[in-house]
C-alpha cells in the first residue's frame, strides 16, 4: 500500500521566521492523522504547503503519488481541502456553493447535482440546501465545508482545524461523519470499490480529538517533535503523571513545586496533575506524604495515573530541545 | 466554452445580482455624475451680479448700463450710493463686480474723454477671465456705437463707415460653445475608467479578504480563467454604462453623436481594458478592499486632472504633460471628443487609439503576471 500523503523535508520561511522546518510525513490511505501543536507551531503553513497554496523553500510533498512542486494541478484533482477560515461565499446558498466548487473541480453538469444531494444528506444539511451560507450556524458551516471538500470524492482530505469554535455536540457529529467517511467506501472513496479508504490529515488544538486519530504528530516552532499512535505517545510519559487530591489546591501546589523531581504542576479541576521526571514517582509520593501527614487530618491522596495526550502535549510544548 | 469559466461567471453574476445595493449604485452613479457635471461643471459665464454706482444718472449712463443689462453675462443686482458699498458687497460675495460711472460722465462723453470703472472679483479666476473679456467687449461695442452717432451728428454718412479690420469668427463643431459638450465626453471616460478599475480591484480582493481565495487556489482553476471570470462581468456592466451614459447625453443634453457608434464602443472597450487592468493590478498589491480602493484612487486623481478632463493639457508645465502620456484617459478623451463632436473616422485618431490599446494590453499583461494562484 503506497502512502497517500508524503512530505519530504518541507521547509518554509516568512522573512526571518522559520514557519515549517524539515517536515516529514508519511500517511497511508485509510488513516486519520492528527497534526497538533500550539498556535504558531506551523500547522496551517504545513497544510498550505501540502496543497500547494504556498511554495516550499525546499523539499517537496507527494499527494497520491503526484509531486506538489511539479504536478500541482494533478495533486489538486486528488484532494479535498478545508481551510481554517470559513471559505465559502456567504451570499450564495449551500447548494450554489457546493455546485460552484464541484464544477470548478471538474464535475460535469450531470454529475454535480446527485453528488451534491448525496453529500448533503450524508452531512445532514439537506434541509438547508437553499439557505445562504452566511446564515448558517457555526456547526452547519463546518458541515458545509466537509460536504464541499468531499463532493469530488477525493482520495486525500486535508482539514485545517475543522472543529475550532464548534460546540461539543457538533464536534461529536463531525467526528462521526469523519469516521463513517473512512469506513464507508460508497461516499468517501475515489477508487472503484477497492475498499482502500481515503487518507485524512487534520489539524486540531483539541487533545480529545487528537486521541481519536490513528496517528498524531506534535509540531512545535515549525518542527515535528514527536509522532506516533496516541498510545505510543502516552507511553512516553508512563509512570510520570501523579494525580493529587486534597483539601486545599493552593497549599498542595505550593508544596509540590518545591519537591525535587517535579517538572510541572497543573490544576485539573478539583485535583492537581504533577509531572515528575522518569523514575522519580516513588520519591515524590513519599515527599508528598511527609508534607501532608495523614495524622494532621490534612492528608492528601496521591497516585500514579495513566498520562493523557494533554499531558504529553504540555510536556512536549515545554521541552527545551 | 470552458466549463470552469462558465461556473466562475455564473457565480459572479449571482453575486452581483444579489448585491442589490452595489448594482443600483453601478447603474445610478453614472447618471448622477452625468447630471451633476453636465450642469454644474460649466465655465459658461451667466448672470454675474454687479453693483452699480451711477453718479451721473443721465440718459448716457442709462444707455451704457442698458448695454450691460442686455448681455446675458451680467445682472445689475445692486444700485449703490458709494464706492465703499461696492467693496462691502463684493467682500460679502453678494456682488462679483461693480461699475462706477463718474458724475460728469455725460459732459466728458461729449468731449470724447469719458472714463468708466469696471471692477471684477478676481478670486474665481476662471469665470473672472470670461467676465472681464465680456465687460471689455460690451464697452468696446458701446464705444463704436457712440462713434457712429457722433460721426452722424458731424454730418458724415455713417452708413459708409466701416472699421478697417473685422475678424470673422466661425466656431466649428460646437458653434454655441456649450461647455457641457466639452464636459460630457470627459464624464463618459471617467465613469468607465473608475467603475471598471474600482469594481475589479474590490471584487478580486474580496476573495482574499473573505478567505475564499484559499479555496479557489486549491481547485484546478487556471489563473487566466479566474482573471477572465472576475473581470468579464464588470466589462459587461461597463458596456451597459457606456450605452446608458451615451443615451442620456444624447437625448437629454443634446450631445451630438456624430461618429460611428461601433467605433465609439470599440474605443470605449480599449479604455475599459485599461480600467480592468489597473483594477486587477491594484488587487495584486492590496490585501483589503480598503487598500484596493485607495490604490485605485491614487491612479484616478491624476487621471482626472492630467487627462484634459477639466484643464487643457497644452497649458500645463512640460513635466506634467510628459506624465500625461502614461494616462489612458488622456487618449480616450481626445478620441471620444473627436468621435462625438467632430464625427471623425478612425483614420484621424490613430495616434490616440494606438497608445490606448498598448496601455491596455500592457497593464493587463503586467497584472496577469503578478496575479498568481498562491497565497505568498
Amino acid at each position: 500500500m503506497t502512502a497517500s500523503i508524503v512530505a519530504d523535508h518541507l521547509r518554509k520561511t516568512f522573512g526571518t521566521t522559520l514557519a515549517v522546518n524539515d517536515l516529514n510525513l508519511n500517511i497511508a490511505a485509510g488513516e486519520i492523522y492528527g497534526l497538533v501543536g500550539s498556535d504558531g507551531a506551523g500547522k496551517t503553513t504545513s497544510m498550505r504547503l501540502l496543497v500547494g497554496a504556498l511554495k516550499a523553500d525546499s523539499g517537496d510533498a507527494w499527494i497520491g503519488g503526484f509531486s506538489v512542486n511539479r504536478q500541482t494541478e494533478q495533486v489538486r484533482a486528488q484532494i479535498g481541502y478545508l481551510s481554517q477560515r470559513f471559505p465559502f461565499y456567504e451570499d450564495l446558498s449551500v447548494l450554489e456553493n457546493i455546485r460552484f466548487f464541484a464544477e470548478v473541480r471538474g464535475l460535469s453538469r450531470q454529475e454535480w447535482l446527485p453528488r451534491c444531494m448525496e453529500i448533503l444528506k450524508f452531512v445532514d444539511l439537506e434541509a438547508f440546501k437553499d439557505r445562504r451560507a452566511g446564515q448558517l450556524s457555526g456547526g452547519m458551516k463546518q458541515k458545509l465545508g466537509l460536504a464541499s471538500a468531499l463532493v469530488t470524492r477525493p482520495k486525500v482530505l486535508l482539514l485545517d482545524e475543522p472543529t475550532t469554535g464548534v460546540d461539543p455536540v457538533t464536534r461529536q457529529d463531525f467526528w462521526q461523519l469523519l469516521i463513517r467517511l473512512v469506513t464507508t467506501p460508497s461516499v468517501g472513496e475515489a477508487g472503484e470499490g477497492k475498499g482502500e479508504g481515503i487518507a485524512v490529515i487534520l489539524s486540531t488544538p483539541y487533545m480529545d480529538e487528537a486521541a481519536r486519530c490513528q496517528r498524531v504528530g506534535f509540531m512545535r516552532l515549525g518542527r515535528m517533535i514527536a509522532e506516533g499512535t496516541p498510545s505510543q505517545l502516552r507511553a512516553s510519559l508512563e509512570g510520570c503523571i501523579l494525580e493529587v487530591r486534597g483539601r486545599s489546591l493552593p497549599a498542595m501546589r505550593q508544596v509540590a513545586v518545591k519537591i525535587k523531581g517535579v517538572e510541572d504542576v497543573r490544576a485539573f479541576g478539583d485535583k492537581l496533575h504533577l509531572r515528575v521526571a522518569r523514575g522519580q514517582a516513588e520519591p515524590v509520593l513519599a515527599a508528598l506524604a511527609r508534607a501532608f501527614p495523614v495524622s494532621s487530618g490534612d492528608g492528601v491522596e496521591a497516585r500514579l495515573v495513566p498520562p493523557t495526550l494533554e499531558d504529553v502535549f504540555i510536556s512536549l510544548s515545554e521541552s527545551k530541545d | 466554452m470552458n466549463s470552469r469559466l462558465i461556473s466562475i461567471l455564473r457565480k459572479e453574476f449571482i453575486q452581483i445580482a444579489r448585491d442589490k445595493r452595489t448594482l443600483v449604485m453601478i447603474l445610478v452613479i453614472p447618471i448622477m455624475q452625468l447630471f451633476l457635471l453636465g450642469y454644474s461643471a460649466t465655465s459658461d459665464v451667466r448672470n454675474v451680479p454687479l453693483a452699480v454706482f451711477d453718479q451721473c444718472r443721465c440718459a448716457e449712463s442709462r444707455s451704457l448700463l442698458e448695454a450691460y443689462r442686455a448681455a446675458d453675462y451680467f445682472k445689475l443686482a445692486y444700485m449703490v450710493g458709494s464706492e465703499n458699498e461696492i467693496r462691502v458687497l463684493i467682500e460679502k460675495g453678494d456682488a462679483r463686480g461693480g461699475i462706477i460711472i463718474p458724475p460728469d460722465y455725460n459732459t466728458a462723453l461729449a468731449e470724447g474723454k469719458a472714463e468708466v470703472a469696471f471692477i471684477l472679483d478676481g478670486s474665481d479666476a476662471s469665470t473672472g477671465t470670461t467676465a472681464l473679456a465680456a465687460a471689455t467687449l460690451i464697452g468696446q461695442s458701446q464705444t463704436t456705437q457712440l462713434m457712429v452717432q457722433r460721426l452722424e451728428r458731424s454730418g458724415m454718412n455713417a452708413s459708409n463707415f466701416q472699421p478697417p479690420l473685422q475678424v470673422l469668427t466661425r466656431v466649428w463643431y460646437n458653434p454655441d460653445l456649450v461647455s457641457s459638450h466639452f464636459m460630457i465626453p470627459g464624464v463618459i471616460g471617467m465613469i468607465l475608467y473608475a467603475i471598471t478599475s474600482i469594481l475589479t480591484a474590490t471584487s478580486v480582493v474580496r476573495e482574499r479578504e473573505r478567505g475564499t481565495i484559499e479555496q479557489l487556489i486549491v481547485t484546478p482553476i487556471r489563473p487566466w480563467e479566474l482573471v477572465v471570470g472576475k473581470i468579464l462581468p464588470y466589462a459587461i456592466l461597463a458596456f451597459i454604462n457606456t450605452l446608458e451614459v451615451l443615451a442620456i447625453s444624447h437625448w437629454w443634453f443634446g450631445m451630438p453623436v456624430r461618429g460611428d457608434l461601433s467605433l465609439i464602443l470599440a474605443c470605449s472597450g480599449l479604455l475599459v481594458l485599461s480600467g480592468l487592468g489597473i483594477g486587477l493590478f491594484a488587487s495584486t498589491i492590496a490585501n483589503t478592499q480598503q487598500e484596493a480602493m485607495l490604490t485605485v484612487w491614487m491612479t484616478l486623481l491624476p487621471s482626472i486632472f492630467l487627462s484634459g478632463f477639466f484643464f487643457p493639457l497644452e497649458a500645463m508645465p512640460k513635466f506634467l504633460q510628459w506624465v500625461s502620456y502614461i494616462i489612458p484617459l488622456r487618449y480616450y478623451l481626445v478620441i471620444i471628443r473627436a468621435l462625438l463632436i467632430k464625427g471623425v473616422g478612425a483614420g484621424a485618431i490613430w495616434g490616440e487609439i494606438l497608445p490606448l490599446a498598448v496601455f491596455g494590453v500592457a497593464i493587463m499583461a503586467a497584472a496577469s503576471v503578478r496575479f498568481r494562484k498562491r497565497l505568498d
